[in-house]
């Protein structure tokens, strides 16, 4: 190839510098943080603050009924829950920071808050 | 009333300044009412070079772009030859001149524009600067572009959040930006390491 003569071994290496800054910056920008801690919310209220690196379940009493919180592998879902329709439990696994389930019925909510919130504050 | 001197009187003054154009226009002025500049070669280079920069500039505006701010800077390619032709005086010279002259000509001197591609020119000629000292037997045209590419990125990055959209935001276009840098940066490299290629075997 003609063209390729003009890029000397020093330009190679710029070329890949740039390529490896590229991935890098797009990987660090582009991942949302990962959440390390889960606040859950019941009535308004802070119920629980807890930590991700510990797997397990938290019963949270809500007007309905108790919700089953599951926290497995740094992920949280809402295991189980008495709202007539299902749709905080049909959520699924939360993982990154400023995710939320709600559970309107039962008044129960789990938020993920990482070290930096993506927004300062959502409304509904 | 005050009588007015006769030398001031509105005709002779208006006398005065079309014999100071007269000799204004035939060259022949030698006193301090003379507007002859004295134009050396090397400024009659400089004012081609940003010309044909210039022309580079007004033929990328007919390129549709994806997405606003990703261009391919033709324009540098000229930059980048000067550079390794006549050094970083000149080439910042034809730089700036490209960067005014063309914001006068698409009308937007003083705008957001205007100051984003000057500051982007501006970072680039700064990191220029250095990079051209890199040893020339391994890094050619290719680096210097793809260095002052990714400085481009960053002076207009650092003026947008600074002072046009001061949010965290816009540092998700930053992968885009710095990717279309390293695309586009290699290939003006390219071009401009091809044609100082050419004019040396002609």
């Amino acid at each position: 190839m003609a063209v390729l003569q003009h890029i000397k071994l020093g330009d190679w290496l710029t070329l890949l510098l740039g390529g490896v800054s590229v991935v890098l910056l797009a990987l660090k920008l582009w991942s949302g943080d990962l959440a390390d801690k889960a606040v859950i919310r019941s009535g308004g209220k802070v119920f629980l603050e807890v930590a991700l690196s510990k797997d397990q379940q938290i019963e949270v009493p809500g007007p309905l009924g108790i919700s089953v919180i599951a926290i497995k592998d740094r992920r949280v879902r809402i295991a189980s829950d008495p709202s007539p329709r299902q749709y905080c439990v049909r959520q699924g696994w939360l993982q990154q920071a400023g995710e939320i389930a709600l559970c309107l019925p039962n008044q129960v909510s789990v938020e993920l808050t990482g070290s930096n919130k993506r927004y300062d504050s959502l409304n509904y | 009333m005050d009588e007015k001197p006769q030398g001031s009187s509105p005709k002779n003054i208006v006398a005065l300044c079309a014999r100071c154009f007269e000799r204004v226009g035939r060259g022949e002025g030698k006193g301090p009412s003379s507007i002859l500049l004295q134009t050396t070669d090397e400024d009659h280079h400089v004012a081609r070079m940003a010309a044909v920069a210039l022309g580079l500039t007004v033929l990328e505006g007919a390129i549709p772009s994806p997405l606003p701010g990703v261009k391919p800077g033709l324009a540098n390619i000229v930059t980048l030859i000067v550079l390794a032709r006549y050094g970083w005086r000149t080439a910042v010279w034809v730089s700036l001149l490209r960067v005014f002259a063309g914001s006068l000509l698409f009308g937007n001197f003083l705008t957001p524009g205007f100051f984003l591609a000057l500051s982007g020119a501006l970072f680039s000629l700064l990191v220029l600067a250095f990079a051209r000292h890199l040893p020339s037997c391994w890094f050619g045209p290719v680096s210097h572009s793809i260095y002052g590419a990714f400085a481009h990125i960053a002076g207009q990055m650092a003026v947008v959040y600074v002072w046009l959209i001061p949010n965290p935001g816009i540092a998700y276009l930053i992968p885009i930006l710095t990717a279309a840098a390293l695309v586009f940066g290699a290939l003006n490299g390219l071009i401009a390491a091809r044609f100082m290629d050419n004019a040396e075997n002609i």
